[in-house]
């Protein structure tokens, strides 16, 4: 494999993983909110269906882009009212909705498959495609992808340089506290929660605008449970999420090059790491393992290796809060 | 990842007027979403008794159904009542399936069918256990949610199925999705006439389903299950060992989930597919969360829910504009609509 080869590959890798960071950033921001929004596979699949239709009905992209992040802040509300108003299980609502919308795409979605649709044109960008490398890897792709390049900087910058950012993440850390210096717990985890499926919502119409043009039965199968576990994996971070979905893309370049030279193993068998990995990082986090595990590193560097690895869930994830 | 609410496995709040408003608008709005594809409900309603009950096939198919589906809902009244939410049901269906094959392979020539069957129940239930206790331990001694290491391990188990299925068990000739080599006959599980539905699995799944009722209604070992999942803290606290209780309900779950599995193997497609498990953990999982976690209600709803399934299959031959994944919607809404009713109900009783 020669250098041209490996920049193709890659540049591929990333552009596809363009869904996935739009619903890795969403989940993301919903969770540390304190709120699981687990009805991402249905949202995703679903989402990616109204886009479509509606693209194609309208023969406009920005209607159809508009339905499907309109369809996973409806999709949002009900877990938002499921579990913030009526305070019912998360998980109960969020997997209920997983299914329920997976099926509803295939019904609704039925007259819609494998038709042909409008997709997102290529935009080279003039002056930095032209950048070694760097240029064909990042700038060589279109609009989409560049907004999730600008979603993924605006997020981190949101969650760790602004005071907004400060008090989202402590409703989902430590809600009472945000409650008693005056934060609105109850309208902010609503407020976040509907962003949240927005991007999810954008993430399913990257897919059949875009990445995996067009409509079929289950067209995004799989990618809404994937998503959920590179957001622990990212360990709730935004860059670290997003470094995740890059990584699962270089991955399934990759399976599909190693098609060839191993054909006994499928695909499908590779498309498991992530779940793998989710587990192994779970592992490592959550029962000090890690600690043990780096005991032999003097004292100072531990922490900071520490720190760049901790994944600890928000405090007050899957919690409901209730207002005295 | 241990912060998954407990109180929301508190006892069923009393107004049932907010229940059932909310069960008939969701009907509503089914027929709603019915008539927007372009069909009328009534010729819906009449095709899906048809596809369910019109021919003893179709019945067989839907006890055949309904057996897998009494034993994984009876495995996750355990889990649900033990405060677990256990999503890994699936990878314990298709682990056990994966273990009931090869029971199947090793002992199916060497040995006479009936006890061939046997030692493949027997794997399918010690494969699903198997799988059942991983996520426990991980939850147990990891301190990770039994929801997310649920979840990655039904994907590894369908990812080892599929790699079964195309690897080390591919069929003589091309490998394929269609499965592995089909059982010789003497391997089958014994059939009712013609049909699919087998005797062994309904009485299996019959005995679950009543022994479940007895387990959690009537014994000591119900009660502590129950205690532990109200309020894992103040039971340990008391003197029961929370851990183990946890670990025992992912243990009966997964024996039964896994029993499914060699029921699908040896019952039902007689070979390994990768989709052996038909989805029926998740379907389970909508089960018991519409019973509220009663085991006295999951016969009749798994069996709507089954006949749902089976008689769905044929909508688009029969009425052109409506997809079998109509069944899904169905069931989908109704236990959305029991939770979003519970939850006024609870709302209600608490101002």
């Amino acid at each position: 494999m020669n250098l041209d080869q490996l920049i193709i590959i890659l540049a591929t890798a990333i552009a596809s993983a363009t869904p996935i960071v739009f619903a890795v950033i969403g989940e993301t921001i919903s969770e540390r909110a304190g709120v699981i929004n687990l009805s991402a596979e249905g949202t995703i699949l679903f989402a990616a269906m109204a886009g479509f239709a509606v693209a194609h009905l309208s023969d406009s992209l920005w209607l159809g882009f508009a339905a499907a992040a309109i369809a996973g802040i409806l999709i949002a509300l009900i877990v938002a009212f499921g579990a913030i108003t009526l305070r019912q299980s998360q998980i109960a609502i969020g997997f209920v909705l997983a299914l329920l919308f997976t099926d509803l795409s295939s019904f609704i979605g039925n007259p819609f498959v494998r038709i042909p649709g409008p997709t997102v044109p290529a935009f080279p960008i003039p002056i930095l495609k032209d950048i070694p490398i760097l240029g064909r890897l990042l700038f060589d792709s279109d609009l989409l992808v560049y907004l999730s390049y600008a979603l993924i900087v605006a997020t981190w910058f949101f969650f760790y340089r602004t005071s907004a950012g400060l008090t989202m993440r402590a409703i989902g850390e430590q809600p009472n506290a945000a409650f008693a210096r005056g934060a609105n717990v109850i309208r902010l985890r609503y407020l976040y929660v509907l962003i949240g499926g927005a991007l999810m919502g954008i993430a399913g119409a990257a897919f059949s605008l875009d990445f995996k043009a067009g409509w079929s039965y289950r067209h995004t199968g799989g990618y809404g449970w994937i998503a959920l576990a590179i957001v622990i994996f990212g360990g709730w971070n935004p860059l670290r999420a997003a470094l995740g979905a890059y990584f699962f893309g270089i991955l399934q370049s990759l399976a599909s090059v190693a098609q060839d030279q191993f054909p006994g193993v499928p695909t499908q068998v590779l498309t498991v790491l992530p779940f793998v990995l989710m587990i192994l990082v779970l592992v490592l986090t959550s029962a000090n393992w890690l600690d043990r595990l780096l005991a032999f590193l003097p004292s100072d560097t531990r922490r900071s290796v520490l720190r760049t690895l901790r994944a600890a869930p928000p405090a007050a994830l899957g919690q409901p809060f209730v207002q005295d | 990842m241990t912060a998954t609410t407990r109180t929301d496995m508190r006892a069923p709040a009393s107004p049932l007027v907010w229940r059932i408003s909310a069960i008939v608008i969701s009907i509503l709005l089914l027929g709603l979403i019915i008539l927007v594809s372009g069909e009328s409900p009534l010729a819906v309603i009449d095709a899906m008794i048809g596809g369910a009950f019109g021919t003893p096939d179709k019945i067989g198919r839907v006890v055949n159904t309904l057996t897998v589906l009494l034993l994984c809902s009876a495995g996750l009244v355990f889990t649900f009542n033990a405060g677990l939410y256990n999503l890994g049901i699936e990878g314990q269906i298709t682990f056990g399936a994966i273990a009931a094959t090869l029971a199947l392979r090793l002992f199916g020539a060497v040995l006479p069918g009936p006890i061939a069957i046997a030692l493949c129940i027997i794997f399918g239930a010690i494969g699903g256990m198997l799988w059942g206790l991983l996520a426990g331990v991980l939850k147990v001694h990891g301190r990770i949610s039994e929801i997310f290491a649920g979840l990655g391990l039904n994907f590894v188990a369908q990812a080892l199925a599929i790699y079964l299925i195309f690897g080390p068990w591919k069929r003589a000739g091309v490998a394929s999705t269609s499965g592995t080599e089909p059982f010789n006959d003497t391997l089958w599980l014994g059939a009712f006439g013609t049909t699919e539905a087998t005797p062994v699995g309904v009485a299996l799944a019959l005995i679950a389903t009543i022994a479940t009722i007895v387990i959690v209604r009537r014994t000591h070992y119900g009660l502590r299950l129950r205690a532990v999942g109200r309020n894992p803290r103040a039971s340990f606290v008391l003197g029961i060992p929370a851990s183990r209780q946890m670990l025992s309900a992912f243990a009966l779950c997964g024996i039964l989930a896994g029993v499914g599995g060699a029921l699908q193997v040896s019952g039902n497609f007689h070979r390994l597919i990768p989709t052996i498990s038909g989805s029926l953990g998740y379907l389970g999982l909508l089960v018991v969360m519409l019973v509220n976690f009663d085991p006295l209600w999951v016969l009749p709803v798994a069996f709507f829910f089954s006949a749902l399934n089976v008689g769905s299959l044929q909508l688009p031959l029969v009425l052109e504009k409506v997809d079998s994944s109509l069944s899904g919607v169905i069931q989908g809404m109704l236990v959305l609509a029991a939770l979003i009713g519970r939850g006024f109900a609870e709302i209600n009783v608490k101002q």
